[in-house]
C-alpha cells in the first residue's frame, strides 16, 4: 500500500497552479491534491497513479470563508480549500447556510474533516458524499477557473455522474457561493450509515419556506447515495408547492421521491430496495423537520423576535 | 501481614510504555541497512501458473532479489501440519498445507507467488508491478454445499473431492431420544465469523550476524518457541543459533499462532542476502495472507419432552477450512464440543465435514468455532421454547447442568485430545444472576408490553455458553530475585495485550512479598526462556500463570530456607513482606530480599556440595485437562424499522472464570471480546463474489465496530475456582466474543416478534440493517447482486 512514483509540486498561488494544470504532464494524469482524504488512499492502493500531483495546500487565497451583501441578500463564499472542520465551526456557515452546518458533522470523522476540504469533496463528486447533495439543495454556484478564464456553474449542472463533474481538465474549483438562507426557512439534513462516520447508505437534505398561513412557497429535496450522482427530487418539490404540508402529504411526497426520482444501486451493504426504503424514511423525516423549523422561524419573525 | 495482590484491579504495569508510544513492536525495530519485502499475490482464486517473468523487476534500481518458488530450494515445500487431528475413531483427515510461494497452482486470491526484496517498501512495490505473472484462471468454488458437488472445481486435484475431513462424535442414543420426544425441531443454521483484524498486522524482521553465526528474528507471533524450532530446522541451524523475539504485539486473537511461509522466508533472505530484512504486512494483504474464520452450515435437530427437557441433539455440519488445513480440526472440534454448552444433553450425535474452498485459510480466531456451536444450541432452545409455549429463559433453567454434577465428563474428545470434562461451575447461579441484573421478569411482564403499545420494537434475550480453556500441554516460568531486590520473571508465551506483565507480576508478588512493580516480566523471547508452546485457547493465565506461581513458590521456599539459617529462626515463623524476609512481627530482623540473593550467590569461599546458586527457580505447569469457564449474557435492544438499525440498550454479562487475578484486566478482556462479538454479529462480513474475490477487503467495507457501536457493558463475576490448578483460574480471553451472535439473533427476533410473518426465524449470523430490512419486508424486490450474496451467506 505505497503509491507509485509521481512528480510533486506545491504552488503558492492559484495562477501558478492553473499554469501547472494547463501545462499538465505529457504522459500521465495530473491530479490536484486538496485534503487528500480520498486521493491519497486511492494512490496508496495504486488505484490512482497521477504522474503529477499539484498540492493546493499552500495556496492561502483558497482557504478563506467570506460573506458579502448584494441586492438580493447576503452571499456566503467558501474557498475551495476551506477545511470541512473550519466550515463546520464557522458562525457564518451556521447563520447563512445552516443546512451545511448541520450536514458537516456527518462527513466521516473529526480527523478526516480536519484535513478534508469543501472543494475537494465537491470536485471528487462521490455520490455517497454529503456535500454534493447539500450544495444541490442550497442552489450553490461553483466557481471554476483556468488559464482561459473564470466561470460559474450551478450545482445542478456541476455534478454529471459518478466522480464526474463539469470541470474541464485544465480547470480548478476555486470557490463555492451560496445565497443566504431566508429567515423564514427551515432545513434539515439526515443520513443513515452503518457506523457513525461511514459513507451513508442513504441521506437526504430538505429546505422549505412557508407563507404566513403555512403554505409552502419553496422546497428543495435532495439525496445522496441513491444514484450515480446527487439527486434533486424535482417532482416531490412540486408536490409541496402551494400546499400546507401535513404528515400524510409528506409521507406521499417522500414515497414518490423514493419510488420515482432516485435510482439506487445495490452493493454489499444495502440493496436497491433497502435504499429506497431508507430514502423514503429520510425524505419524510427531513421534510417534516424542515417544515417544523420553518413554522418555528415564522413564529419568531411574526413576533418580531427574529434572531440574527 | 503479607499483602495479597491477586484479585486487585492493579493498573497495568505495561500501559505507561504503551500509552507513551515507547513500547517496541516489530516495525519499531531499527535495523540499519534493512531491505524490505513485498509479495506478489495471485489476483485469481484458482488458476494454473503458466509463467512468472521477473526479469524486468530484477533490473530495477534498488531491487536486490525477485524470487519465485523455483528459487527457494528446500524451502519450496508444503508447510507443517501444526495441529494433527485428535485421536477420534473413524476420523478422516486430508492434510494439505501451503508452500511459502505457490508453485503451479494458486488456490485462493492473495496467495503469494513471488517476492521482491528492495531498498524500501516503495521500491519493492514499484518492482512488484513489473513482475509479470501469467495465470490461467480456472473455476473457483466458495459455497460449502456447492464445493461438495460431484462436478465442483477441485481445490486439490490429487484428492477425490473437496472433502478435507470428516469426524463424528456421539454419545447416548439419538434415535431413542428422537422416538421418545414430544417435539423435534429441525433447523438449518448458518454462522459466519470473520477476520480478526488486529490493530497491528503481522510482521517479521530478521538479522543474520555472520561472525557470531547468530540469527535474530522479531516476529508478531503468539508462539515464538515453536517458530524458533521451525526456523532452525528448516534453515539447518542449531536452535541455540536462533533467537525469536515476540515483542509487544498489537493483538493476536489466534491467527498469529500460525506458522506462515513469510516467517521462514524473511530469516532465510536475511541469511542469503547478508542484510537485515523486514516485511510488514499491510492492511490490504492481511485479508489474504493472515488466516481468518468463516462459515459453518449446520443441519441440527433437537428432541425435547413437552416440559422443555432436552432428550438429545443431532447435528450435521459443514465447515469451510479454506484452501488448506494446516491447523487441523481445532475450529470444528471446538464447535462440536462447545455446542453442548451449560446444558444436560443426554444424547448427542454430531458429525462435521470440513470442506476445501478457494478462499483464504481458516484457523482459530477468538472463540475459534465455539461461537458457531453456541449459536446452534441457543437458537434451537429459543425456538423449542417458542413452540412449547415455555419462556425462553425458563427452558434454559430446566436444562442447566446442576452444580453437583461436576466434574462432568462429556464423552467427547476436545481440541486438546483429552475427554471434554467440565471441572467446576455453577450454571444456575450464572443464569439467575443475569436474569436478575437485566430485570428479565419485569421487562417481559411490564416494560415490553408498554413499549410495544407505544409502537417501539424492543426485545430482550439471554444466552449462556461454556468455554473450554486453559488446555495443555504445558508452559514454564523462571523466577529470580536479583541483587537489587527486584524480581525477574521469564516465560515462554507471547503476549499480545492481555496484561500478562501485570497479572503474572501479581501472582509472583503474592508469593515473594514484593510489590508487583518490582517484578519485571519478559515474555516471548526464546533467549530468556525456551520451553513452551504459545498463547492460544485462553490459556495464558491458566497455564503460564500457574507456572509463574509454581516457580515463585519454589523461590519462596528457597528464601525461607536460607533466611531460616541466617536468622536462626524456624521457617514457619518467617514472613515475606515489603521486599524483606523477617521473623513475623519483628521488623528489626528483616533481611532485604536483594541482600539474601547476594548471600545465596557468594563470590568467594565454599558452599555445601549440591548447593544451587541464587534465589531462582524454574517450574512448569501442565494441566491434565482444560478448565471450563462459563457465562451468561443478556441484552435489551431496540430495532428501528425505518433505519433497520439495532441499538443495544443494556448489556449484562455474568461470567465465571474461577479465581480472578485482576478484575480490571478481566473486564477489559470482556469488553474487547464483546466488541469483537458485536462486530461478528452485526457489522463484519467477508463477502466473496462468484469468482471468490473478496468484496469487503478494506476497512471501508469490512466494518469493525467502533466505540459508538459498543454499549456500556455491565459485568459481574462469579468465582468457582478450578480444582485443576493451584490458582483456581480458568481462561477468559475468548469468552466475551463467544455468545454475542446467538444473543443478537435472539434479541432482534424478540424485538421483531409480532412484526414478522409466522415462521420467520433468524437463522444466520451476521445480521445487518439489510437483513433486518429483509426480515421486515420479505416480499420486496431483490436485485441479482443481492441474491448472489445471500445464496453465498446462507
Amino acid at each position: 500500500m505505497k503509491p507509485a512514483p509521481f512528480r510533486y509540486c506545491a504552488p503558492e498561488t492559484v495562477d501558478e497552479a492553473l499554469e501547472l494544470l494547463a501545462t499538465g504532464d505529457p504522459e500521465d494524469e495530473v491530479k490536484l491534491l486538496a485534503g487528500g482524504q480520498s486521493l491519497v488512499p486511492a494512490m496508496n492502493f495504486r488505484l490512482a497513479r497521477p504522474g503529477l500531483l499539484i498540492d493546493l495546500n499552500r495556496i492561502a487565497e483558497l482557504a478563506s470563508i467570506a460573506t458579502r451583501d448584494d441586492a438580493e441578500g447576503s452571499i456566503l463564499r467558501l474557498g475551495a480549500m476551506v477545511r470541512q472542520s473550519a466550515a463546520e465551526h464557522s458562525p457564518d456557515v451556521a447563520r447563512l447556510a445552516p443546512l451545511m452546518g448541520e450536514a458537516l458533522p456527518s462527513v466521516a470523522h473529526t480527523q478526516i474533516r480536519n484535513r478534508g476540504t469543501v472543494g475537494g469533496s465537491l470536485a471528487h463528486a462521490d455520490p455517497a458524499a454529503e456535500l454534493p447533495a447539500v450544495m444541490l439543495a442550497l442552489d450553490a454556484r461553483m466557481h471554476l477557473r483556468s488559464v482561459r478564464g473564470e466561470r460559474a456553474v450551478d450545482a445542478g449542472d456541476f455534478f454529471l455522474g459518478l466522480f464526474e463533474t463539469a470541470l474541464e481538465p485544465d480547470e480548478m474549483l476555486t470557490a463555492i457561493e451560496i445565497d443566504a438562507a431566508s429567515a423564514v426557512e427551515g432545513s434539515c439534513f439526515e443520513e443513515v450509515s452503518r457506523r457513525r462516520g461511514d459513507y451513508a447508505l442513504a441521506g437526504a437534505a430538505a429546505r422549505v419556506r412557508l407563507d404566513a398561513d403555512g403554505t409552502c412557497r419553496f422546497a428543495r429535496l435532495t439525496f445522496l447515495s441513491v444514484a450515480d450522482l446527487p439527486v434533486r427530487a424535482l417532482e416531490a418539490e412540486q408536490m409541496l408547492l402551494g400546499e400546507r404540508p401535513h404528515d400524510e402529504l409528506l409521507r406521499a411526497v417522500a414515497e414518490h421521491a423514493a419510488r420515482r426520482e432516485i435510482d439506487p444501486g445495490s452493493d454489499i451493504h444495502a440493496s436497491s430496495a433497502f435504499r429506497r426504503h431508507l430514502a423514503a424514511g429520510l425524505a419524510r423525516r427531513t421534510l417534516a423537520t424542515a417544515v417544523s423549523r420553518a413554522t418555528a422561524a415564522h413564529g419568531a419573525t411574526d413576533h418580531g423576535g427574529a434572531s440574527s | 501481614m503479607e499483602t495479597r495482590w491477586i484479585g486487585r484491579s492493579l493498573p497495568r504495569l505495561e500501559d505507561e510504555r504503551l500509552l507513551r508510544g515507547r513500547a517496541q513492536f516489530v516495525d519499531d525495530v531499527a535495523l540499519h541497512g534493512a531491505l524490505h519485502v513485498a509479495f506478489v499475490r495471485s489476483p485469481f482464486a484458482h488458476g494454473r501458473i503458466r509463467s512468472i517473468d521477473t526479469s524486468a523487476a530484477a533490473r530495477m534500481p534498488g531491487v536486490h532479489a525477485v524470487l519465485t518458488a523455483e528459487d527457494l530450494g528446500r524451502l519450496d515445500a508444503p508447510g507443517p501440519v501444526l495441529v494433527p487431528p485428535p485421536p477420534i475413531d473413524g476420523i478422516e483427515f486430508h492434510a494439505r498445507t501451503p508452500a511459502p510461494l505457490a508453485r503451479e497452482v494458486v488456490r485462493h486470491v492473495g496467495e503469494a507467488v513471488a517476492l521482491v526484496v528492495a531498498d524500501s517498501r516503495y521500491l519493492a512495490e514499484d518492482a512488484r508491478d513489473e513482475v509479470f505473472v501469467d495465470i490461467e484462471p480456472m473455476p473457483a468454488v466458495g459455497d460449502l454445499e456447492a464445493a461438495l458437488a460431484e462436478d465442483a472445481p477441485r481445490v486439490h486435484q490429487d484428492l477425490p473431492s473437496n472433502l478435507a475431513a470428516r469426524t463424528r462424535q456421539s454419545r447416548g442414543d439419538w434415535e431413542e431420544a428422537r422416538r421418545a420426544a414430544d417435539l423435534v425441531i429441525e433447523r438449518r443454521l448458518v454462522y459466519d465469523h470473520g477476520a480478526s483484524a488486529p490493530m497491528e498486522n503481522r510482521g517479521v524482521a530478521a538479522v543474520w550476524d555472520e561472525r557470531a553465526e547468530q540469527l535474530t528474528v522479531w516476529d508478531t507471533t503468539q508462539a515464538p518457541i515453536p517458530v524458533r524450532g521451525a526456523i532452525a530446522a528448516t534453515l539447518g541451524l542449531s536452535e541455540s543459533q536462533v533467537r525469536v523475539i515476540a515483542p509487544f504485539i498489537g493483538g493476536g486473537f489466534g491467527p498469529k499462532i500460525m506458522f506462515y511461509g513469510d516467517e521462514l522466508l524473511v530469516p532465510w533472505l536475511a541469511m542469503r542476502l547478508g542484510r537485515p530484512v523486514k516485511w510488514i504486512e499491510d492492511r490490504e494483504e492481511s485479508f489474504f495472507s493472515t488466516t481468518q474464520e468463516r462459515s459453518q452450515i449446520h443441519h441440527a435437530e433437537m428432541a425435547l419432552r413437552r416440559d422443555g427437557r432436552i432428550l438429545g441433539v443431532r447435528d450435521r455440519f459443514l465447515h469451510d477450512t479454506g484452501a488448506y488445513d494446516p491447523y487441523g480440526l481445532t475450529v470444528p472440534i471446538n464447535s462440536q464440543c462447545t455446542l453442548l454448552g451449560c446444558y444436560d444433553v443426554p444424547a448427542y450425535d454430531s458429525e462435521f465435514t470440513c470442506v476445501f474452498t478457494h478462499r483464504p485459510i481458516v484457523t482459530p480466531y477468538r472463540g475459534a468455532g465455539r461461537q458457531h456451536g453456541v449459536f446452534v444450541i441457543e437458537r434451537l432452545l429459543d425456538h423449542a421454547a417458542d413452540e412449547l409455549g415455555i419462556d425462553r429463559v425458563e427452558i434454559r433453567r430446566r436444562n442447566l447442568l446442576h452444580p453437583d454434577r461436576f466434574p462432568v465428563r462429556q464423552g467427547l474428545i476436545y481440541q486438546d485430545f483429552t475427554e471434554l470434562t467440565y471441572d467446576s461451575g455453577d450454571y444456575p447461579a450464572l443464569l439467575e444472576r443475569a436474569a436478575e441484573e437485566i430485570g428479565y421478569e419485569r421487562f417481559r411482564a411490564e416494560e415490553q408490553p408498554e413499549l410495544r403499545a407505544a409502537g417501539r420494537l424492543v426485545g430482550i434475550a439471554l444466552v449462556t455458553y461454556v468455554e473450554g480453556t486453559g488446555i495443555g500441554p504445558y508452559e514454564g516460568a523462571r523466577v529470580r530475585v536479583e541483587a537489587s531486590g527486584r524480581v525477574a520473571v521469564a516465560t515462554g508465551v507471547g503476549t499480545q495485550g492481555q496484561g500478562h506483565f501485570t497479572s503474572f507480576a501479581q501472582v509472583v508478588a503474592d508469593q515473594l512479598g514484593v510489590h508487583p512493580g518490582d517484578v519485571r516480566l519478559v515474555t516471548g523471547d526464546t533467549q530468556e526462556f525456551h520451553w513452551g508452546t504459545g498463547t492460544f485457547a485462553s490459556r495464558g493465565a491458566v497455564v503460564a500463570g500457574n507456572a509463574c506461581h509454581a516457580a515463585a513458590l519454589e523461590v519462596r521456599r528457597k528464601i525461607l530456607r536460607l533466611a531460616s539459617q541466617e536468622l536462626e529462626a524456624p521457617e514457619e515463623d518467617l514472613e515475606l513482606t515489603g521486599g524483606v524476609v523477617q521473623v513475623r512481627g519483628a521488623p528489626q530482623s528483616a533481611i532485604p530480599l536483594g541482600e539474601l540473593a547476594q548471600r545465596a550467590n557468594p563470590l568467594r569461599g565454599a558452599v555445601e556440595p549440591g548447593t544451587e546458586p541464587g534465589l531462582e527457580a524454574t517450574s512448569y505447569f501442565g494441566p491434565a485437562t482444560g478448565t471450563t469457564a462459563a457465562g451468561a449474557h443478556a441484552m435489551i435492544a431496540e430495532v428501528d424499522p425505518e433505519t433497520c438499525k439495532v441499538t443495544p440498550l443494556r448489556y449484562v454479562v455474568v461470567h465465571d472464570c474461577g479465581t480472578v487475578l485482576n478484575p480490571m484486566i478481566l473486564e477489559g478482556q470482556m469488553h474487547g471480546g464483546i466488541a469483537q462479538g458485536i462486530g461478528n454479529a452485526f457489522f463484519e462480513e467477508l463477502v466473496f463474489d462468484d469468482q471468490q474475490q473478496l468484496q469487503s477487503g478494506s476497512f471501508m467495507d469490512y466494518l469493525l465496530p467502533t466505540a459508538t457501536d459498543v454499549p456500556a457493558i455491565e459485568s459481574h463475576h462469579l468465582e468457582t475456582p478450578s480444582p485443576l490448578n493451584p490458582l483456581g483460574v480458568k481462561g477468559a480471553g475468548e469468552a466475551g466474543a463467544i455468545p454475542v451472535g446467538a444473543l443478537y439473533a435472539a434479541v432482534v427476533e424478540d424485538a421483531l416478534s409480532g412484526r414478522l410473518e409466522p415462521g420467520t426465524r433468524i437463522d444466520s449470523i451476521p445480521l445487518s440493517p439489510e437483513r433486518v430490512y429483509r426480515l421486515l419486508h420479505p416480499d420486496s424486490e431483490h436485485t441479482a447482486e443481492n441474491e448472489g450474496h445471500e445464496g453465498d451467506a446462507r
